[in-house]
């Protein structure tokens, strides 16, 4: 059975395509893209095309989540690899990468087996792992990256935690290199962290919360860019949330480094600001910063410092969060609000659509190596298809991640994922 | 006026209006603990529940008496925050507690936002006893009341705080209510003890001692956690009291008729030289005890519909 996608707004930043067309998906692959198909397809194959009128919506290659924490294996009470994935295809996202801070950590073969199998059989989306940069991601000893590669992972990340040994981390970047593997920095000085709850300024000072300074993160984006030039490798900065990396992000490009950077929807929708009714919901690691920093982010989003937007979904359950903030867990369930949160770029003017679709789709693939992201002809048929205007409140009973926390509930918000076609099947309808 | 507050979280909430009446109604109060029967039966058939995360010897007594006075029930709950980790957790707790049906509950948590979690989602009416670097408005309604009754107003009046005033919960509570009664804050500490941005509450800072206590009308010593000097917080207790103590010589900046506080206890010699402390013309420490039971009185008093 043949897949017509018919009368919608075609964008694929690959091609630099932005059309009116019909897309029509063969044997789960992208068969071919061209205006008007619909009249000479079905004559054609009578009675073995199926066409979806798509009149007023935009359709775009596969979004790819290439920040998601699934939790599976060991904390399958916050997500497991088949409700993350559900989560993923209702939010818009065809491919997700997942980090390997689950228990126990993915920094072996085994384990990263272990996702591929449950994801073979649970997942919706494709699964990409990612693989621990250290064992146990202490932070002391080398994975074994070759191995690890072999077993199918994207990348490597102690995400969770940083890399605070400076020569471990200059190690791991020569030696991923080598092999291809993009290396993901979780960017936090532990030390000027200080066990802290949220970002360091008038409002952690008026809430009694001990701060996170921005320099934490920002020494270790400014260490992983010197140890990327001087080693000649690469480097992508997970979350960024300050105004400091950006600007440390944006020199290191224009001097022609290969660094590359994502930040999360939260980062650009809420600040610290929002701490004041002590909600968890709203605790998060990078945490929420200043308005400063979240001018600087749209800005680095806008002239491409930021190459990624990037869920970083931290699905909890209740017990994690609904504890004192001092106690709770950090993290943002993101996977079914990222796409509705990033359209708001678009309406304020500081992304363009084809923009916003590389940041979600092409951009990822690119920084992962993976064969995604774009609607070539012969591609695989993953496809993200938005209504940009449909109106919904986030509602988080309705969510199908197990993590109900999110800062958004209750939100009014605009556009949003309407169909979610994985490898040719639609895996996600909520037209 | 009718009090229509359901909670005392922090002065930050509290209206001049409101500060006002606790404090006249607290006044009121401190008669009682004058008379040679020490008790009124305005709370009677009503209980507080003390819940204390946090030891403290002195606050959770200033309550217990204030409940006793007005005839209330009072129940202390001794509770160890090292139970969040295995055991019943706060919510879990707080239903408990709401299932005895108690009329208010007075919480001391070292985590700041503990007693707005337990306000959001009890009906009863929650006193905060102090959360971690947060709040401690009971604190500074007895500091506030102590001021007007040694200074006649709080209006136009230059207070000092010195000390540890990032990990001052105190601090935050009296830059708040001074502010609102029309005070000057002046704050004075090692740089390292002071939080980020804190100048945009309102106050000028200092980091040393003599500059914030010059022609001071008020000077407020904070207690130093002691443990604090192995957080590379500051250097030695002994650097610390040669420079942050308030001593006969540094109070000549101060004003003539300068009154000294402190939210207790002290450490002597490393906040407020002992003579200063025990001098009656200038410490009135020993006065900010006493009302500190007139002002817990008042809180329970109004948040029980008292004054209706
Ligand atoms: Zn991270
Ligand atoms: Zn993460």
């Amino acid at each position: 059975m043949k897949l017509l996608l018919t009368g919608a707004r075609v964008i694929d930043p690959s091609q630099k395509m932005d059309v009116a067309a019909d897309v029509l998906l063969e044997n789960g692959k992208i068969a071919g893209i061209a205006p008007e198909l619909v009249k000479t397809i079905n004559s054609k194959y009578p009675g073995k095309v199926k066409a979806i009128d798509l009149s007023g919506m935009i359709v775009v290659p596969g979004l790819i989540d290439m920040h998601t924490h699934l939790r599976e294996p060991g904390f399958e009470y916050k997500e497991t690899i088949a409700s993350g994935s559900a989560a993923a295809v209702a939010g818009g996202f065809t491919s997700v990468a997942c980090m390997p801070n689950s228990s126990p950590i993915n920094d072996n073969r085994s384990i990263t087996e272990f996702i591929k199998r449950k994801a073979a059989q649970a997942a919706l989306t494709n699964i990409y792992p990612i693989g621990a940069i250290s064992k146990d991601s202490a932070g002391s000893q080398l994975t074994e990256f070759w191995d690890l590669k072999e077993a199918g992972i994207v990348a490597l990340s102690d995400d969770g935690k940083p890399v605070m040994d400076a020569a471990l981390m200059r190690r791991a970047l020569e030696y991923a290199f080598s092999l291809g593997l993009p290396v993901i920095s979780h960017c936090e000085d532990i030390n000027l962290f200080g066990g802290g709850l949220m970002n360091e300024g008038y409002y952690s000072t008026i809430l009694g919360l001990r701060g996170v300074p921005s320099i934490a993160e920002e020494a270790m984006v400014a260490r992983d860019i010197l140890i990327a030039e001087f080693t000649k490798t690469s480097v992508h900065v997970a979350h960024v949330s300050t105004a400091g990396s950006v600007r440390l992000i944006r020199e290191a490009k224009k001097r022609g480094l290969q660094v590359t950077a994502e930040t999360a929807p939260h980062y650009f929708t809420l600040t610290d600001e929002s701490l004041q009714s002590y909600d968890t919901n709203f605790k998060v690691n990078p945490p929420l910063r200043g308005i400063d920093d979240l001018t600087a982010i749209k800005e680095g989003l806008a002239d491409g410092t930021l190459d990624a937007i990037a869920c970083d979904h931290a699905p909890h359950g209740r017990t994690d969060k609904e504890v004192e903030f001092e106690y709770a867990a950090c993290g943002i369930s993101g996977l079914e609000t990222s796409l509705g949160l990033s359209l708001q770029l678009i309406r304020d003017g500081v992304l363009s659509w084809p923009e916003l679709i590389a940041k979600m789709s092409t951009n990822p693939a690119r920084i992962l190596n993976l064969p995604k992201g774009t609607l070539k002809a012969g591609a695989d048929g993953d496809i993200t298809v938005i209504d940009p205007q449909i109106q919904w409140t986030v509602d988080v009973k309705a969510f199908r991640s197990r993590g109900k926390n999110s800062p958004f509930h209750g939100r009014e918000m605009q556009g949003r994922a309407v169909l979610t076609i994985v490898g040719g099947e639609i895996k996600y309808d909520g037209r | 006026m009718k009090f229509e507050k359901k909670d005392i979280l922090g002065i930050k909430e509290l209206t001049v209006d409101e500060i006002n009446l606790i404090l006249e109604t607290a006044e009121s109060f401190l008669e009682i603990s004058t008379r040679e029967i020490k008790k009124v039966p305005t709370m009677r058939g009503k209980s507080v529940i003390n819940l204390f995360y946090e030891a403290s010897t002195r606050t959770r007594t200033s309550f217990e008496i204030a409940g006793k006075r007005l005839s209330a029930d009072t129940i202390n709950i001794s509770a160890s925050t090292s139970s969040v980790v295995k055991g019943e957790t706060l919510i879990d707790t707080a239903r408990n507690l709401e299932a005895m049906n108690p009329d208010v509950i007075v919480i001391r948590h070292s985590a700041a936002g503990a007693p707005h979690m337990l306000a959001k989602l009890l009906r009863q009416s929650i006193i905060n006893a102090g959360d971690g670097a947060h709040e401690h408005p009971t604190q500074a309604l007895l500091d506030m009341m102590t001021i007007k009754e040694k200074k006649g107003r709080i209006a136009g009046l230059k207070v000092a705080i010195v000390g540890d005033i990032m990990h001052s919960r105190v601090a935050r509570s009296n830059i708040y209510g001074l502010s609102k009664m029309g005070a000057k804050v002046v704050l004075a500490g090692p740089a390292t003890m002071l939080p980020r941005n804190i100048e945009q509450m309102g106050v000028v800072v200092h980091t040393n001692l003599e500059d914030a206590i010059i022609d001071a009308d008020v000077v407020m010593m904070l207690r130093i956690q002691l443990e604090r000097q192995n957080q590379s917080i500051f250097p030695s207790l002994r650097e610390y009291s040669q420079h942050y103590c308030l001593n006969r010589t540094n109070i000549q900046l101060a004003k003539k008729d300068v009154i000294v506080m402190h939210p207790g206890p002290i450490n002597r010699g490393v906040e407020i030289s002992p003579d200063i402390a025990d001098d009656p013309s200038c410490s009135v420490i020993l006065d900010q005890v006493n009302n500190g039971v007139a002002v817990r009185m008042a809180l329970l008093y109004l948040l029980t519909g008292g004054n209706e």
